[in-house]
């Protein structure tokens, strides 16, 4: 089967996707660091983190679409939480729409939550979205994130699709054989099917590691080459942290 | 077949080799074996007969009582690194066998274990790569790939370390039958000694020199091809026909 991989783009030429991972990784968090603790009530900041992030996406030659969408699916999450804060907040000035009052520091809130989080999401998607994963995960390994949380992550990125896959096969054959799932008792089916599911996977793990141990594996990966940052690697670094740093502390003298 | 064995031109010997699985299940019942060096062997047998069982402890990945020996080596926990280069075996599931993002990380795997330098493990790379007729795929991943493709490429990570005996299991399972003779012509241009464990046939009959029949845990017929699949009373009373 076919899936839509969370590196899709990872591939294209650009002059983002060849940055070395470290260089992106810094600067991209940057920018979310200094997004996230903007107080609220600032303007200035947002418009300079936007523009980072619009110009960034841009170089990246990643199709608009497919941002666009990835961005969005988070707005659902936000708006569950903050869309009513404007309404229930008390205290501070309102503003009377006949039927209830909205509240100005209620729709400051809403506005914080949605841009931090516009913003931070666009950075992690450009991070994800012009490094492969495995050269992001090396990354994180050169910067010294532990090997095991690494190596969990790369595992997981390989096989999540066949577990999927295999959990669809197993729906298939069930429902092909008229399960409808309608009563309670009806659970007990997706119970087995979780603990079969549970059952092969660890089987598949034991496989793969004899299968690695076959080929000699010791408890490391060893790797060809170790890629050095490139002057244009600390200038990309340097000058988004710095853009993201002046945006942050221009709330400071206003 | 009594046979003497000749250290210079003995690629396995198995003596009396027992195997129980952890849970009781007994599958290798004293197995006695030689493969002469340069010999392909098919290694036949129903479900359950213990071929898989056997092909993993050809280097070391289940250890029974009873001996082992490759290329004069033999099979212990001291040995395993040594033994892991001889021998390079080739899972039935190429999902189990890779397991990288990228076919040239899987490849490299098995060089960089044996801690060739950078320059060799490219090298080494590019020749399997080419050997399976996946050249120029380095960049790809494995999950995206078909079946027949995922199968070369396992091929191709064992290939890179060089084996002196390559030990398959059901290599043409699952394939179709293109890609089954595609894959029995490729197993047909490799040097050296190879254990084939396998259902098929076609691949018995078309690469391999002699045919070993297994049922039980325990080798019961060992022959040429022709001897062993024209054989209808034999294949049937083993469950092969």
């Amino acid at each position: 089967m076919k899936h839509d991989f969370i590196d899709r783009y990872a591939r294209l030429e650009s002059p983002v996707h060849a940055l070395d991972p470290r260089a992106k990784t810094i600067a991209l968090f940057a920018i979310v660091i200094c997004c996230v603790t903007t107080p609220p009530g600032a303007w200035w900041p947002f418009a300079v983190y936007a523009a980072l992030v619009l110009v960034i996406a841009n170089a990246s030659r990643l199709p608009l679409k497919y941002m666009a969408t990835r961005v969005l699916i988070v707005l659902p999450f936000i708006l569950v939480v903050a869309l009513f804060v404007p309404f229930m907040h008390e205290g501070g000035p309102t503003y009377d729409l006949g039927l209830f009052s909205v509240s100005r520091d209620g729709l400051i809130v809403l506005w914080n939550v949605t841009v931090k989080a516009l913003i931070s999401v666009s950075c992690l998607i450009l991070l994800s979205s012009t490094t492969p994963f495995a050269d992001l995960m090396h990354g994180f390994e050169r910067m010294k994130v532990p090997r095991f949380f690494t190596t969990v992550a790369s595992f997981m990125y390989r096989y999540v699709f066949l577990i999927v896959d295999e959990a669809e096969r197993m729906k298939r054959a069930r429902d092909s054989r008229n399960y409808r799932g309608r009563w309670i008792w009806h659970a007990h089916v997706i119970g087995h099917m979780i603990a079969s599911l549970f059952l092969r996977s660890q089987e598949r793990a034991e496989r793969v590691y004899q299968a690695m141990s076959a080929r000699g594996f010791d408890g490391t990966f060893p790797r060809v080459s170790e890629p050095k940052m490139r002057a244009a690697d600390y200038f990309f670094m340097l000058a988004v942290t710095l853009a993201a740093l002046s945006g942050r502390l221009v709330v400071l003298w206003t | 077949m009594d046979v003497i064995p000749i250290p210079q031109l003995t690629a396995i010997m198995i003596e009396g080799l027992h195997y129980t699985y952890p849970d009781g299940t007994p599958a290798l019942r004293g197995v006695d074996l030689l493969v002469r060096k340069g010999e392909t062997v098919a290694l036949m047998g129903p479900n359950g007969a213990g071929k898989s069982t056997l092909a993993l402890h050809l280097n070391g990945i289940l250890t029974g009582t009873g001996k082992v020996e490759v290329m004069g080596l033999e099979v212990n926990k001291k040995n395993v690194r040594a033994v892991r280069d001889l021998v390079g075996l080739v899972f039935q599931d190429p999902d189990d066998q890779l397991f990288s993002p990228t076919v040239e990380e899987d490849v490299s795997f098995g060089p960089l274990n044996q801690r060739l330098p950078a320059e060799q493990v490219r090298h080494a790379v590019a020749r399997a790569l080419t050997w399976v007729g996946m050249e120029g795929s380095e960049n790809r991943s494995p999950h995206h790939m078909s079946f027949g493709e995922k199968k070369r490429i396992s091929l191709a990570t064992v290939l890179a370390m060089d084996p002196e005996i390559l030990v398959l299991d059901e290599p043409v399972a699952n394939l179709d039958p293109r890609g089954r003779r595609e894959f029995t012509e490729l197993l047909n241009t490799l040097d050296g000694t190879k254990v084939i464990v396998t259902h098929d046939f076609d691949i018995a009959r078309d690469v391999c020199g002699r045919v070993v029949l297994m049922e039980d845990g325990q080798v019961v017929a060992d022959g040429g091809p022709a001897d062993i699949l024209s054989d209808n009373g034999l294949l049937e009373r083993h469950g092969l026909l």
